[in-house]
């Protein structure tokens, strides 16, 4: 892959921190350059861009979001810009409703967490919302599984929780303006998957762990 | 050569602040070099922080002085909505408040300051009171979602309000044609500024030095009796003091001084009360030492207006 920053994607980064005036707290951790799945709650448009332009631009360029196939290649200008300008790994959600038994749910199950591990390789880390939609903003939804099969298959690939706060108000779900407030980025304890641990257990540690790093709380 | 530094008066209140700044500095470095118990560390480090970020600020102030009125407009304009940005921020809205707010932010703003601009005086005066307080409520009741509709209304329309419209009357003092004063706006300008921020400077200093007895201590813990006497008093001297830059005698600059301060005061406790109601400090945290932009200028949304007025019916024939 390609590591080079594209300027469009360096350009936006820079747009939507002016728009969001993001203040960024690396509360658990320091910036690194070692692989890592960022894992944050999701509320609007804005997310996935304002989370890599909290990166240093040397781990952003090998940072790279995983975003829903069915929407980013809803039309041209977004597959251009999940594609090209932000190499976004792209997934087939809901892949367990479309299957017609268990076989199939477990194979396709498989695929997408195959893709992920395929584009994490050796030297790059990814962005993921494991609400796997956009919510509200009153309160992260539930995880899906997707968080723990990587961690189960990538033990040594850091998972670090954060949470962006007000991003829901300044671009909610279903507006096209953005409205220029304040927002904050706060960046978690790196977690991992303890021996045995059971899944469910796993995701609502992970849950508890985005959810903890909210600062203002409910509007 | 800018038109500003061809005013002898205006290039005189420029060194004034200078010299401020330089004392203040000077004082800040003993204070420093001498500081011993812990206790004090924090107020000093703190006011060092805030003489610092006065530098900053004096510099971008005095660069848009000398840039004529557009710089002054562009400059307010900028203040207003990074004020207001951190009131929408820390005021809950709700969903069904986005657009409002987007025009909040992007077409009722800045048509105000474009107002100065052009130089319409009678649209300016009712743009926010008027136009905007018949458009907010409209424009939420067609988003449709009525829970807290009033309270949500009222609070878009004070930050438009106390963001947008009090503060853009400062730089509307340049557009006030004054017989006898034309092409020295920018010194009434400075004037205001000057002495409502000296106010607030003065009555933190007075209330560090002797400040004993609180005033609406539930409010705003640190403001007493002993400061907002003796700010008002010497900030009043200094307005005073000043009275050759403006078209004032100096008994009407005391007047005017006099009432810049009290009505500093009041917007600052004023702000302090709604930071109170929401559970905060501060506003945000955009200069180092100040706590945000609204907290600086609080005590300025209040002043501007009525000095403007007062300015405009007394000395505007």
């Amino acid at each position: 892959m390609n590591s080079a920053i594209h300027p469009i994607a360096s350009l936006l980064a820079a747009v939507a921190r002016g728009i969001t005036g993001v203040q960024v707290q690396w509360a658990g951790c320091e910036p690194s350059e070692r692989q890592r799945i960022y894992f944050a709650n999701h509320s609007s448009h804005l997310d996935f861009v304002v989370l890599w332009s909290a990166l240093p631009s040397a781990i952003r360029a090998k940072t790279r979001p995983i975003a829903a196939k069915d929407y980013w290649e809803g039309s041209p200008l977004r597959r251009y810009l999940a594609e090209k300008v932000f190499k976004a790994v792209l997934i087939e959600r809901g892949a367990a409703s479309k299957a017609h038994n268990p076989e199939e749910v477990h194979h396709l199950g498989r695929t997408l967490i195959d893709d992920m591990i395929n584009a994490l390789g050796t030297t790059n880390s990814m962005i993921f919302f494991p609400e796997g939609t956009r919510g509200t903003g009153e309160q992260v939804g539930p995880f899906r599984s997707g968080l723990y099969h990587l961690a189960l298959r990538r033990p040594d690939v850091q998972l670090v929780p954060a949470y962006l706060e007000n991003l829901n108000r300044i671009l909610p779900k279903g507006e096209f303006v953005p409205v220029p407030m304040l927002s904050l980025l706060t960046f978690g304890k790196p977690m991992q998957l303890e021996p045995e641990e059971h899944k469910d257990v796993f995701l609502e540690r992970a849950h508890e762990a985005v959810s903890s790093l909210r600062r203002i709380g409910p509007a | 050569m800018p038109e500003a530094l061809r005013d002898p008066k205006l290039v005189a209140l420029f060194g004034g602040v200078l010299c401020l700044l330089v004392l203040s500095s000077v004082i800040g470095y003993i204070l420093k070099s001498r500081q011993a118990a812990d206790a004090s560390r924090t107020t000093i480090d703190n006011l060092n922080a805030r003489i610092k970020a006065w530098w900053k600020m004096s510099a971008i102030f005095v660069l848009s002085l000398l840039l004529g009125p557009i710089g002054s407009l562009v400059l307010f304009g900028l203040i207003s909505f990074l004020a207001m940005r951190e009131y929408m921020t820390l005021v809950p809205t709700r969903r069904g408040d986005h657009r409002t707010l987007f025009w909040s932010f992007f077409v009722i703003m800045p048509l105000q300051y474009y107002l100065i601009g052009i130089q319409w005086y009678g649209l300016f005066a009712i743009m926010i009171p008027v136009l905007a307080y018949i458009f907010i409520p409209s424009s939420i009741a067609i988003a449709g979602d009525t829970a807290h509709f009033l309270e949500r209304a009222a609070k878009i329309q004070f930050g438009l309000m106390v963001c947008a419209y009090c503060l853009s009357h400062a730089p509307a003092l340049l557009i006030l044609k004054i017989p006898g004063f034309e092409a020295h706006d920018a010194r009434l300008l400075l004037y205001l500024v000057i002495v409502d921020q000296m106010s607030d400077v003065l009555q933190y200093v007075w209330g560090k030095l002797i400040g004993k007895h609180k005033i609406a201590w539930r409010v705003s813990p640190n403001k007493t009796w002993e400061g907002f006497v003796g700010g008002v008093a010497t900030a009043t001297a200094l307005g005073t003091a000043l009275w050759w830059v403006t078209p004032f005698t100096p008994l009407q600059s005391a007047g005017l001084s006099f009432t810049i301060c009290i009505l500093g005061f009041a917007g600052g406790l004023v702000m302090s009360a709604i930071k109170r109601d929401i559970g905060i400090k501060d506003f945000g945290v955009v200069i180092e030492g100040h706590g945000g932009i609204l907290d600086r200028i609080d005590s300025l949304c209040f002043g501007a207006p009525i000095f403007f007025h007062l300015v405009r019916y007394y000395f505007v024939p």
